[in-house]
């Protein structure tokens, strides 16, 4: 997995409550193998027109914001379906953080599996963020994991909280499966315990 | 131990997380044991992550699949018109099936269905168990006291690998229901009260354990709908801890335990009860008789209202956000503020889904549309091939039929649309699934989420009907 330790980069706002991992990456395209990219199909039905044209009104369309690798989100982002290609859609369209006032929980499980970091602020300062952002598009943000703190375009400095078995995770890029390796002799001690429960009868 | 004489209260949650933790972090993280693993088409990614470690599934004895979202449900061959690439989807989960040595409930085995219909249906589904599956309705098996809940590909490998998950234990939540509900109310009804009640990420970070004798008062059909969609409202878990119904219900089901094993499990599920002084992080309380058929206008679950309702105003909004996204919402469902709930037309309707696709399901919406002929035209989709049988067997496919709906075999269907049953776009379809997102049924579809009694009522009159007006009504 991709670590991340610190970005500073452009962010763009759409700070709109509830966008769902439905709206991320529309099931049609679930099928898709992951090797040929699913940056197109990214908030796909507010990004193209039914020719298949951009919406240029839409934010993610817009100049410039075109380099933008932060997304500045609404509360409940990403809640719905467990799909974990809405993370590979924002992943390979070129994210690597999204701030929002809150997350779907398995959504932001997923974004820790992929090396995309999702950051929690009060909702106040990510409209404060987009506020400067839409002020002046394109001007930086920057999001650090290691000092927990995301530094606004007029310097101004927002502190947040993760989870350290997370954020270790991320900071390492840790292959949890093989983390969780080290602990195969308690897995199966567990499971010698409990044989006669586990059982399908 | 430390001032420890004695045990402090626990709740449900906490009482089954204990029994799984293998080992835990200062910090909290945990490495907790995952008995059951239920698998669909979409654990096509987790197998490739696997085999990119060549690893192989390390207790394929728990795990258990079936063909869900990709399937077709009318005809199911390649002359019927069964789209290659999705064909191809339902190939890869056998095949990965068969090379681990995993239980697959398949096209053409009358087991076949809904993942989050067949577990309980089977009695895979266990009281005191952890149950995990790379789908976000799998909060549906809480109803028997399981702890489930949904997770990504990357996760599903995870588990597929070790039979663990690293997980912090939620936070604790208890919504009680006081009362009964009234005549013509369900379980979908309660459900979608509360989301409006609490909000989309109302429970986020927690596990909702639902109370209160209307929850008691439920059949464990009933219960599986509540719990279905405690996602909607944020939660991962739903649960309702075991009682003689849950019992009632999985005794002599084929994966349920036998003989001596069934008595020592009905005694530890006994067990599996908040302590009456056990102390939640948030509680919640509604009263049962209060809550009317519901229905939603928007495109989040929290966007219910009662069918008598009317689409709100987002004048009256005052964040400018939350503003904007309700004029979008409106805009996109074709409605105005101020619109009386009951004046939309449909265009079709669906029954079916893990959240009302089970046979009480069928029975509610087949009562309401006895002898009649529908208005508009819609699908019946029963959760698996074993609650289309029973429903044939009772004659329920018949009423469908006759009313001109069409009768189809077992799957996701039009929850989801990935097997092409699609809502055209502009349609308005009033569905007993769980999702009103944005094209969720299909681009531009405008889904209305409702009980399988008020769907079939909308089937009648292509309108929105109080169901307790026709039940009384005759």
């Amino acid at each position: 997995m991709e670590k991340f330790v610190r970005l500073k980069a452009a962010a763009v706002p759409l700070h709109e409550p509830n966008i769902d991992t439905d709206q991320l990456i529309p099931a049609r395209f679930l099928g898709k193998p992951r090797r040929a990219g699913f940056a197109d199909f990214l908030l796909r039905d507010r990004r193209f027109a039914e020719d298949g044209n951009e919406i240029p009104d839409f934010v993610l369309n817009k100049s410039a914001y075109r380099d933008a690798r932060i997304l500045l989100a609404g509360a409940n982002f990403g809640c719905g379906s467990s799909r974990e290609s809405a993370v590979y859609a924002l992943s390979d369209y070129g994210f690597r953080v999204v701030i929002a006032p809150s997350f779907g929980d398995i959504f932001a499980g997923n974004c820790i599996k992929n090396g995309l970091l999702p950051v929690m602020l009060p909702d106040a300062q990510v409209a404060e963020l987009c506020r400067q952002v839409t002020v002046t598009p394109g001007a930086p943000v920057t999001a650090d994991l290691e000092t927990l703190a995301v530094e606004a375009p007029d310097g101004s400095v927002f502190a947040f909280t993760m989870d350290p078995f997370k954020r270790q995770c991320l900071l390492e890029g840790l292959d949890e499966i093989g983390l969780t390796m080290r602990f195969a002799d308690r897995i199966a001690a567990h499971e010698d315990r409990n044989d006669d429960v586990l059982q399908a009868g | 131990m430390q001032g420890a004489s004695v045990p402090s209260a626990q709740t449900l949650l906490d009482k089954i997380w204990s029994n799984h933790v293998v080992h835990q972090n200062p910090d909290g993280q945990s490495l907790i044991y995952i008995d059951r693993h239920l698998i669909h088409e979409g654990s096509r990614q987790a197998f490739d992550l696997l085999a990119e470690k060549g690893l192989s599934a390390r207790r394929p004895d728990l795990t258990f699949g079936t063909p869900d979202h990709y399937v077709p449900t009318a005809g199911r061959n390649a002359a019927a018109g069964w789209d290659p690439d999705r064909r191809a989807v339902v190939e890869a989960l056998r095949e990965n099936a068969h090379r681990d040595g995993i239980a697959l409930f398949d096209v053409g085995d009358r087991r076949q269905g809904i993942v989050h219909v067949i577990g309980p249906e089977q009695g895979i589904t266990l009281p005191g168990m952890t149950l995990v599956c790379g789908d976000s309705h799998t909060a549906t098996h809480g109803a028997l006291g399981t702890l489930a809940f949904g997770i990504g590909a990357s996760e599903v490998a995870h588990v597929l690998a070790t039979q663990t998950l690293w997980q912090r234990k939620p936070k604790r939540m208890r919504i009680r229901v006081a009362g009964q509900l009234g005549p013509g109310v369900s379980a979908k009804d309660m459900i979608l009260a509360i989301i409006a009640h609490i909000g989309a990420g109302g429970a986020t970070g927690h596990a909702i354990e639902y109370a209160g004798t209307a929850v008691r008062a439920l059949s464990v059909e009933g219960r599986l709908t509540l719990c279905n969609m405690s996602i909607e409202a944020g939660a991962r878990s739903g649960l309702v801890a075991p009682d003689d119904t849950t019992i009632a219900f999985l005794s002599g089901r084929p994966y349920a335990p036998r003989g001596a094993a069934w008595d020592d499990a009905v005694l530890r599920w006994r067990a599996l009860h908040s302590d009456p002084d056990a102390v939640f992080d948030r509680e919640v309380v509604l009263d049962g008789a209060a809550i009317s058929p519901m229905v939603t206008w928007g495109t989040s679950p929290e966007d219910a209202a009662p069918v008598d309702g009317r689409v709100p105003d987002p004048g009256s909004e005052p964040d400018l956000e939350k503003r904007r996204a309700m004029i979008r919402t409106l805009d996109y469902m074709g409605l105005a503020p101020g619109d009386s709930l009951g004046d939309m037309a449909f265009d079709r309707v669906f029954i079916g889904s893990c959240t009302n696709g089970r046979i009480e399901d069928l029975r509610a919406a087949a009562r309401i549309l006895g002898g009649r002929k529908a208005a508009i035209p819609g699908l019946v989709v029963p959760g698996s091939g074993l609650v289309k049988a029973q429903a044939e067997a009772e004659g329920l496919d018949r009423i469908f039929r006759d009313a001109g709906l069409e009768w189809r075999d077992a799957g996701c269907s039009m929850c989801v649309g990935m097997n092409g049953d699609l809502v055209a776009s502009g349609q308005r379809c009033a569905s007993t699934s769980n999702r009103n997102f944005v094209g969720r049924q299909g681009k531009g579809a405008r889904t209305h989420l409702m009980s399988p009694a008020m769907v079939a009522a909308v089937a009648l009159t292509g309108r929105l009907t109080d169901v307790r007006r026709l039940a009384q009504g005759g």
